[in-house]
């Protein structure tokens, strides 16, 4: 022990920084790629057993290890590059699908000082980063030359933007309740249990937020970019492999992150509901379990994730007009309204956004 | 007016959107109705159409008389049979051919032949390997007919009250 430490001394100190930085990322990143993996499992087992069937049961105890069966199918598949095809921006597409939705995972604190980056504007961070993801499909559309691909990149470019607004304008909402726009001081702006949680005042807001965070991801119901019925597979179907499974990693890390986000905002992030009761977090032993930790926030973001697949195995996809609608003439003024009686109700001094 | 009043309340509260998802949310709670194929298995009828079998009497003699109607009415003309006359002044097929690939299950050889000499059972899980095993040749469906002439026999006699 004492010479490794006194091997770690000599290293210099900038490299000290990046070794540990590195590590961190290291740490962040495998955790949520088997995440990523197992929310696949997730999905199509939940969604089977809400149609009444089992899911995937073969692999494994009770299908665990489908996921890894697909990553080793999907590596051993060939990347496949259409004739025509922008070679550079065919290749470089799915990586711009991936990295935004783990760059974006840097400023997320998942417990009081657990962040990789705690910086003091992380929800405009979130909000830069997760608009670049968009990129990724509308490169993927344009550069496979094909149809389907590039109708699919022009629905989800209309329709992602379009719902960045409504979702901008519902942080906007939390940022005035927290007066602050660091992540891990929202979290503690709504330290004292269950009650103090924004979800309860800014409840329009926490709907809207995660109707465009479903908007924003491509899933159903506003899955007209990927539209299997209509459009094969939208933008990713001229892509096979590897290159697939990086949309789809992106996809699914797209969507916990904006479950990560959700229950950082809405629901407390680590905070635990019973916090403010002492006597479940005095127990002997579980008490550990109602006092806050990194515990409630994994449980917070499997809700939403699971929202998701419930989101999916229920509604039909909408009609693109429908979207449109519901993005610009219905989201967005809710929110307008909304902030607007918040800030009134912030100048007035009224709890309980003071 | 009220009904507007009521349509927006309905459309804020998500009211629609909610009871579509208690209809899923109690199906995932729901006994589930998969069949675990090769474990568990659907029941079949007696009249299933499968697998082709050639029967033969109770005595070891084989029933086909070669009067070609199976051939005549086989709509996928997947049949094809040769015959002759034997010493003992009988006709009897010397080559009974049924092409698996043209065959399309229909039935009309059984319902056409008066000997009950060809019939399909309820076997349906077989394969095929190699090129030309598709050919099922008089020899086959025989050896088939024996192995399973059991199961044939029951399945005939429980559908018999309908025919």
């Amino acid at each position: 022990m004492d010479s490794l430490l006194s091997i770690w001394d000599l290293v210099p100190e900038v490299l000290q920084t990046l070794i540990v930085i590195l590590l961190k990322i290291v740490a962040i990143i495998l955790p949520l790629i088997l995440a990523v993996a197992y929310t696949t499992l997730a999905e199509r087992k939940v969604i089977g057993y809400m149609q009444v069937r089992l899911g995937p049961n073969r692999v494994g105890i009770k299908g665990s290890l489908q996921p890894i069966a697909d990553t080793v199918k999907l590596m051993f598949k060939e990347v496949i590059l259409p004739t025509k095809a922008n070679t550079f921006v065919f290749y470089f597409a799915p990586v711009m699908a991936l990295t935004p939705a783990l760059v974006a995972w840097s400023v997320i604190p998942f417990q009081s000082g657990w962040a990789l980056a705690d910086i003091n504007v992380g929800l405009l961070f979130i909000l830069a980063i997760t608009s670049l993801d968009v990129f990724g499909i509308i490169l993927a559309g344009w550069a496979s030359n094909s149809k389907y691909a590039i109708l699919s990149a022009m629905r989800a470019g209309a329709q992602v933007v379009s719902y960045e607004i409504a979702m901008g304008f519902a942080l906007v909402g939390v940022l005035m309740a927290a007066g602050s726009l660091s992540l891990s001081e929202i979290v503690l702006a709504q330290s004292g249990g269950i009650t103090q949680w924004f979800m309860w005042p800014l409840f329009g807001l926490m709907v809207v937020y995660f109707i465009s965070g479903v908007a924003e991801t491509n899933r159903a119901p506003f899955d007209v970019a990927e539209g299997e019925s209509e459009i094969v597979a939208g933008f990713h179907v001229e892509y096979s492999g590897m290159a697939f499974a990086l949309f789809f990693l992106g996809e699914y890390a797209n969507m916990l992150l904006i479950s990560a986000v959700a229950a950082i905002l809405f629901m407390g992030g680590w905070l635990s509901p019973f916090e403010s009761m002492s006597a479940l977090t005095d127990l002997p032993y579980i008490g550990v379990l109602f006092g806050n930790g990194i515990h409630w926030f994994f449980l917070k973001i499997a809700f939403f994730i699971f929202l998701y697949l419930w989101f999916r195995a229920t509604f039909p996809r909408y009609r693109y007009d429908q979207i449109m609608r519901l993005g610009w003439k219905i989201l967005i003024p809710v929110t307008l309204v909304y902030i607007f009686f918040e800030g009134v109700a912030i100048g007035l001094g009224w709890k309980p956004w003071l | 007016m009220i009904a507007t009043v009521q349509h927006w309340i309905k459309s804020f509260t998500l009211f629609e959107l909610l009871k579509g998802m208690r209809v899923t949310g109690t199906r995932l709670f729901s006994r589930k109705i998969t069949i675990q194929y090769p474990e568990e298995k659907t029941p079949i009828s007696p009249r299933f159409r499968g697998h082709h079998a050639l029967r033969r009497y109770p005595n070891g003699e084989e029933r086909c008389i070669a009067c070609k109607l199976c051939e005549a009415v086989c709509p996928a003309l997947a049949i094809t049979i040769e015959l002759e006359e034997r010493d003992d002044g009988t006709r009897r097929t010397t080559q009974y051919d049924i092409d698996m690939f043209k065959c399309i299950y229909c039935g009309f050889c059984e319902e056409a032949c008066p000997v009950d000499a060809i019939v399909e059972s309820r076997v349906f899980e077989y394969h095929f390997e190699e090129r030309g095993e598709n050919i099922m040749t008089k020899e086959k469906l025989l050896a088939f007919g024996d192995k399973h002439e059991a199961m044939i026999t029951k399945d005939k006699a429980a559908d018999a009250p309908y025919r």
